[in-house]
């Protein structure tokens, strides 16, 4: 949960991109760090391995000005995808507020992707937290990838694979170009400001 | 367990006079108090010293994890204390109960001895408090 201080006026809130490696997620980062220098106020801190996978996480602060008289904080973390991490992919989803899934659109990765959005479902559960309670955005990346021949899924192919159930609000987006990738960011700090809404009720008074 | 840590006014304030008249007072650089969820619940300086906490904080909870992850592998259930050291400066990391972490850095010119004295007091008054 959110982390309130009454004294500074300040929320700290959790935001994850979750999926599955090589998905793009710390490209989203990368993308929101050199698009939204101005609101950036530290270094992006990225833990990675020597062939540059992410081994920790991708750490992002971001500031969105105040609600309510708090000053709120909104820190973007990154989970590492490959499969062998799970253990730090659950010390990362400690505390999280919202979460964007980063899917690979391309035809081969479609497994993958169902793969990790499972992993994403058990280790939420093994929080008492339950996927569909908590605030998601869906990403279908590397859409640009189709103009240059590479096959990719369609989008209801992806949305049947995926969002059938959950109906989250998703978007076609190259992280790479960045296309949608501040829509997605915008889509997810409001859906989960919004979800904190009431918990910052309780603060403000 | 997720985290659903919630402070008010009085008990930031008690923790920020227990971590000032404790650690400041020692003559430590800075003090944070995060919790395992990455989150900088309070942080205090000498007036000298201008880390970025909030990257420290994620980066200190994550190493405590994989820290936590090593301690099983030889059968311990945590590491309940870290300390990393630095040519000029380090950092002292202790558990304080079961969710939060207070992190001390301090130059050459603060003896270990009596900083792990003095955290462990600080400690002990934060755990009555929360």
């Amino acid at each position: 949960m959110a982390l309130i201080n009454p004294k500074k006026k300040e929320v700290q809130v959790k935001i994850v991109y979750y999926g599955p490696g090589r998905g793009g997620k710390t490209t989203n980062l990368e993308y929101i760090n050199k698009k939204f220098r101005s609101r950036i106020k530290s270094e992006m801190v990225t833990v990675k391995t020597y062939n540059d996978r992410t081994l920790f996480f991708d750490f992002l602060p971001f500031d969105i000005g105040m609600i309510k008289g708090y000053t709120i904080k909104i820190q973007f973390y990154t989970v590492p995808g490959q499969v062998k991490y799970n253990a730090t992919r659950k010390l990362v989803l400690r505390g999280v507020d919202g979460i964007v899934f980063v899917a690979d659109s391309m035809t081969l990765r479609q497994e993958m992707n169902i793969k990790s959005l499972e992993n994403l479902r058990e280790n939420l559960a093994s929080f008492n937290k339950d996927l569909s309670n908590i605030p998601l955005v869906i990403q279908y990346n590397k859409r640009d990838l189709g103009k240059q021949g590479i096959p990719i899924l369609p989008i209801e192919i992806l949305e049947s694979d995926l969002n059938s159930t959950l109906k989250a609000p998703f978007f076609p987006a190259s992280a790479v170009t960045g296309d949608n990738v501040a829509a997605t960011m915008k889509k997810i700090i409001s859906l989960t400001v919004i979800s904190l809404r009431e918990k910052l009720d309780l603060g403000g008074k | 367990m997720d985290f659903t840590f919630d402070f008010n006014k009085n008990q930031l304030d008690s923790i920020e006079n227990i971590l000032e008249e404790e650690l400041i007072g020692l003559g430590v650089e800075c003090v944070v108090l995060i919790d395992l969820a990455g989150n900088v619940i309070v942080n205090l300086d000498n007036g000298k010293c201008e880390h970025d906490v909030y990257s420290l904080a994620a980066l200190a909870a994550a190493n405590f994890g994989a820290v936590s992850a090593m301690a099983n592998i030889i059968g311990e259930e945590e590491f309940s204390l870290l300390f990393h050291k630095g040519e000029n400066d380090s950092i002292h990391f202790s558990k304080i109960g079961s969710d939060l972490l207070l992190l001390t850095i301090f130059g050459k010119e603060v003896s270990l001895g009596f900083l792990r004295l003095k955290v462990n007091e600080a400690n002990n008054k934060i755990k009555e408090l929360v």
